[in-house]
């Protein structure tokens, strides 16, 4: 199952889907590292609202990008992480780091836009 | 009890690739459901499945994931086991402890399922593969 990836602007959204495996969230990592350096993205927001289980390998999958990507320059935010699916990562001891995360789309791409007015 | 009647109370499902983790997550969910869980106890029950049924395919490459609606004095709850006929556990304590891992990964897998469910076992050998098994119960 392919992660669809969609260009608006400087930034790159991705939206995961529910029932990924571990060979798609691999394939999903490379495809967008691929696709922030075609386009020279300056953001990227991976929206895991429709993701009902983030185990230790989705955890560690997305922080991998985050820091793939922001050694290309860019920004990672990764946005709607479901209330039961926090509590669930808690739980689990799983930390996302020092990968920024927001409430929705609107929220990431607000931060996103921020982030790039004041480096401007 | 009509209704548990019509909860298929056992669920077996072959853990042998990646698919398998995402499908036994899937089937634990709805079990879960159907048992009248809550959506977060429901989540906390397919994350469970999912670290444990990754195990497998990391660590022993295949194995089964069982699910059976269990019935207590006054409540009902969902057996989790996670069988495989792989390498097994050398040293259970250290595995059981947070940040320990032998393959890269975390390291969290099973301290962390431990805390995600109410009751946990663990029964390993080297030559005969691991056993884990959980409990959650409905509160």
């Amino acid at each position: 199952m392919e992660v669809p990836l969609l260009k608006q602007g400087d930034f790159l959204i991705a939206t995961i889907q529910a029932a990924l495996t571990d060979a798609d969230l691999l394939q999903f990592r490379a495809a967008l590292v691929q696709q922030v350096v075609r386009f020279r993205s300056q953001g990227v927001i991976v929206d895991v609202t429709s993701l009902d289980v983030m185990d230790s390998f989705a955890s560690r999958t997305l922080r991998e990008v985050a820091q793939m990507i922001r050694l290309r320059g860019a920004e990672t935010v990764i946005v709607g992480i479901q209330p039961d699916v926090a509590f669930a990562m808690v739980q689990l001891g799983l930390k996302l780091e020092d990968v920024t995360t927001a409430l929705d789309l609107e929220e990431g791409l607000a931060y996103l836009s921020r982030r790039s007015t004041s480096s401007a | 009890m009509r209704e548990f009647q019509a909860v298929e109370d056992k669920i077996h499902v072959s853990i042998n690739s990646d698919q398998d983790i995402v499908t036994a997550r899937q089937k634990g969910r709805s079990l879960a459901a159907a048992v009248g869980f809550s959506s977060g106890d429901a989540t906390l029950i397919a994350t469970a499945i999912s670290e444990l049924a990754r195990n497998i395919v990391t660590y022993a490459k295949s194995g089964e994931i069982q699910l059976t609606v269990i019935n207590g004095s006054a409540r009902q709850g969902i057996q989790l086991v996670a069988y495989d006929e792989g390498p097994g556990i050398p040293d259970i304590p250290q595995a059981l402890r947070d940040g320990f891992s032998t393959s890269g990964s975390l390291g969290l897998g099973l301290p962390g399922v431990k805390r995600l469910m109410d009751e946990f076992e663990i029964v390993s050998a080297e030559t005969s593969g691991t056993t884990v098994t959980a409990k959650k119960w409905r509160p």
